[in-house]
């Protein structure tokens, strides 16, 4: 029996980005194994949850201030996605007094479950109402999800003494070109620092926290992303195609970690030899305004297009009536959309600085700032019918063979070895 | 008595450019020259020039006891020419001891055989001119690019007038049958065929310097020890390996060519001699051969000895089939620099570099770090190619009748040339008639103004 009491930001169907979609795979990859139990820890929970395979916990159902509350308001307010009895449970174990904080009528703190202004505020509040679960909860290991749920993890881990794993999905390395901020710095540095191991999302993750956050290689491991299988209802998207162009689609957050601008760059490029392309920018962020700039400056603004965020089905909508999906990312912990990509049949091009590059084969690798090659990718698939077949179907067969069910073994292994030397 | 039959082969391809979507149409030059240069100099440095002196040596001391065979392809030879002339002058230094049979193979070391047959049977006879003219022998056994070999791929040979042929001793062709035995083609029973021994061969060119194998270090006594020690009727023992496995696959310092140096001394004190293939033929054409079936090509690389390194997926398909399909029209045109770039492309090599096998061997992919890579630039390449050849001749009209026409204007010029003669050889007799005869002329003008 292995118990874990997780720690996570994110939780579909209601995600922001990668995070979500990558716990929900990991847990689900994990509960696959019989003797597994996980408790989910999440800010703020909408009861759409699938809690079919692990339970969830709401952070902003989970009181730190005791309030005289009836069964029937309990239920009424939280009894869709927790079962009551949890809440005076949890209220039970209110360790100090949080009378100074604002609460509502249950005793509990609201959170926005989004990236806010204050998300320093919530990252402590996240890590206070941690200190109650921790007391309630009976658990064999911690394992906390990016840096936001460091803190929680720390505490966890100093109430209860039992292990802290930390998970890197990303560094504020990759977001920011270098330019980190000291203080999301001084968190994720000091999560490293007292967890007893550290899990990585690549090998290029691995090496920046070995490497910018001084860690000690041993306790760094690389555990590789997955997907998940997709549902019916995307499988039986029809694919809106023309017959006589091409399309080319970049799907993303439009910041300066993606590279936006390699790809209009090479784009320019396509463009002056071949007509029938189009290229597709999907997303938004604070480079789009730029971008649109630079597509009208480079005289492409006719073929290049923006249209705006995209979610859910109409994510793979898009991508399946591409011809080519492409992901110039700068510095890229793992990316999980290449693989969605190919999931649905799109031949991929990935720069060679993204994690996934790891473990796809079948999909073209480049340099980042390398447009000529980029180019040159880009022409090739649209223009040589072999070569689109080609990674058309055998991407699709490699991306199929990567599992969560495997990465939940993994996972499992790092636990059984750190529980036996704790 | 038991004979070792050594063959050696000499390629490099013209290593091709980076070149991108943008140079089609605008940039004909495909070939990185200073990879060339460097890469010839410092292969015959570090391998062709001391092993063939060692083989050159060998022969010498051994009283031209030890023979040996090489072939060349008709790009190494250029190249040769072109960067390092030096190792001709040492091949001619071989051949002048006549004890190295030079063998015939195709001109572009590529995949002709397979996809165009007059194609392939032209580079032959080309390679093999070449060959007569720089070492004075006209070959009379044929290996084919990757000693891929087919029951009708032998036939073809055997019909340009070859007597032996070389290919490997793959295991799923022979079966329980031994390598070590004269073969002949199933479609033309004079055409020899010796099967490369893969075990004996790849004991030297694979395994010689490898520590961890288990018959490390290697020695001439031990080597021959394992032929001698071979059943009394298996004679033959082809050993058949790239030239380069001294010095690039196997490091000299690993006493490789010492090794090689004492084979002759060690041979002879086991009855043991040495043959070229067209010896070994000759030898054994009294004998009763037994035919080789082979319906699906054989070659020499990976595992399965088929053709899968160079056509293992539709990548590789793609481009050999977009290549070939220009066969005929370049075979039609008289461009020099045409016919030059088409040696150029055929070349093997740029089809393994596309393999997406893996088949344990790290593949040299040189300037590409994929096969995707690999497949772009080379259809970059092709693309301008097969441009260029169109431009030539109008692309709606078909080859057969473009071939016609062509004939019509070669004819043509032929028929004008013979016309042009026949107009001088009257108008010279027309005033040889003029001269001897000009009294009949005033006479006749009497006549006519008489009348």
């Amino acid at each position: 029996m292995m118990k874990v009491l997780m720690f996570g930001w994110e939780f579909p169907p209601h995600i922001l980005g990668g995070l979500g979609t990558a716990s929900y795979g990991l847990t689900k990859g994990m509960s696959m194994q019989e003797d597994m139990e996980i408790t989910f820890c999440i800010p703020k929970p909408w009861g759409d949850e699938d809690q079919s395979f692990l339970n969830i916990i709401g952070m902003n159902s989970t009181p730190i201030v005791w309030r005289n509350v009836s069964w029937e308001h309990v239920n009424n307010r939280i009894g869709s996605y927790m079962d009551p009895q949890l809440f005076y449970d949890l209220r039970d174990k209110i360790y100090a007094d949080f009378n100074y904080l604002y609460t509502d009528e249950l005793g509990c703190i609201e959170f926005s479950g989004r990236y806010p202004d204050n998300l320093q505020e919530e990252i402590n509040n996240y890590s206070i109402v941690a200190g109650v679960i921790a007391r309630q909860q009976q658990f064999d290991i911690i394992h906390s999800h990016d840096w936001l749920t460091y803190p929680a993890g720390i505490h966890a881990k100093q109430v209860t003494g039992k292990p802290l794993i930390i998970h890197v999905h990303a560094t504020d390395f990759d977001r920011s070109r270098g330019n980190v901020n000291p203080t999301v710095y001084a968190i994720e540095k000091s999560g490293m620092d007292y967890a007893d191991h550290i899990m990585c999302v690549s090998e290029l993750t691995r090496q920046t926290v070995i490497e910018k956050y001084h860690q000690n290689p041993e306790k760094v491991s690389t555990v590789h992303n997955a997907v998940s299988p997709l549902s019916q209802e995307i499988m039986d998207i029809v694919p809106q195609k023309n017959p006589h162009e091409k399309t080319v689609t970049f799907l993303g957050r439009i910041t300066m970690q993606k590279g936006p601008e390699y790809f209009v760059e090479a784009a320019a490029m396509v463009l002056q030899r071949t007509k029938d392309v189009r290229f597709v920018m999907a997303g938004s962020g604070d480079m789009m305004d730029q971008m649109i700039r630079l597509a009208a400056d480079r005289g492409i603004a006719d073929r290049f297009h923006f249209p705006g965020f995209m979610k859910g089905k109409e994510v793979y909508e898009v991508l399946k009536a591409s011809d080519v999906y492409i992901m110039p990312s700068v510095s890229e912990p793992f990316g999980i959309s290449p693989l969605e990509a190919m999931q649905v049949s799109v031949p991929t091009i990935i720069s060679k600085q993204s994690g996934c590059a790891e473990i796809l084969n079948n999909c073209i690798k480049t340099d980042y700032w390398d447009i000529d090659a980029m180019a040159d990718a880009i022409y090739s698939i649209c223009t040589y019918p072999a070569m689109y077949d080609y990674l058309k179907t055998e991407g699709k067969k490699e991306v199929d063979e990567i599992k969560w069910e495997n990465v939940g073994h993994q996972v499992r292994d790092i636990y059984e070895r750190i529980l036996k030397n704790y | 008595m038991k004979t070792i039959c050594f063959y050696f082969e000499i390629h490099q391809l013209f290593q091709l450019k980076r070149y991108r979507f943008f140079d089609i149409g605008s940039d004909h030059y495909y070939y990185d020259d200073y990879a060339n240069e460097t890469k010839m100099n410092d292969i015959a440095e570090r391998s062709y020039i001391p092993t063939i002196n060692a083989l050159t040596e060998m022969i010498e001391n051994s009283n031209k006891e030890f023979k040996v065979s090489i072939s060349i392809s008709g790009v190494a030879m250029e190249q040769l020419e072109m960067h390092a002339p030096n190792v001709i002058d040492a091949l001619q230094k071989l051949g002048d001891t006549g004890c190295c049979e030079f063998i015939a193979e195709t001109y572009s070391h590529g995949l002709s055989s397979l996809k165009d047959e007059k194609g392939f049977v032209n580079e032959v006879l080309r390679q093999s001119k070449k060959v007569s003219q720089l070492f004075g022998q006209t070959p009379q056994t044929f290996r084919n690019t990757e000693l891929i070999y087919s029951d009708e791929i032998g036939l073809l040979v055997s019909n340009m007038g070859f007597k032996s042929m070389l290919t490997e001793g793959a295991k799923h062709v022979l079966g329980w049958k031994s390598p070590h035995y004269v073969y002949h083609c199933n479609q033309a029973p004079n055409l020899k065929v010796l099967v490369r021994d893969f075990k004996l061969s790849d004991d030297i060119s694979l395994r010689f310097s490898n520590s961890e194998w288990s018959e490390y270090p290697l020695f001439a006594d031990t080597y021959l020890d394992w032929i001698a020690e071979l059943p009394e009727e298996e004679q033959v023992i082809n050993i058949f390996m790239n030239l380069d496995s001294f010095g690039v696959d196997q490091p000299l310092s690993s006493n490789i060519l010492e090794f090689m140096k004492a084979l002759p001394a060690c041979a002879k004190a086991r009855n043991i001699k040495f043959a070229t293939p067209i010896e070994v033929v000759n030898e054994f054409s009294n004998y009763t051969s037994s035919a080789i079936d082979v319906l699906h090509p054989i070659s020499w690389i990976d595992e399965e000895r088929d053709l899968s390194p160079w056509l293992g997926n539709a990548l590789q398909r793609e481009a050999v089939d977009k290549l070939y399909s220009v066969a005929e029209r370049v075979r039609i045109c008289d461009d020099k620099r045409i016919k030059q770039d088409w040696d150029y492309l055929q070349a093997s090599n740029n089809f393994r570099f596309m393999s997406t096998k893996s088949s344990g061997i790290q593949i040299n992919r040189g300037i590409y770090d994929s096969p995707y890579d690999a497949f772009t630039n080379y259809m970059n390449i092709l693309g301008d190619f097969i441009k260029r050849v169109n431009t030539l001749y109008p692309d709606d009209i078909d080859n057969e009748e473009l071939n016609s026409l062509l004939t019509t204007i070669k004819n043509q010029g032929k028929e004008i040339a013979a016309l042009n003669k026949e107009i001088k050889l009257l108008t010279k007799q027309e005033t040889k008639n003029t001269k001897t005869t000009p009294k009949t002329t005033d006479k006749e003008k009497v006549k006519k103004s008489k009348a």
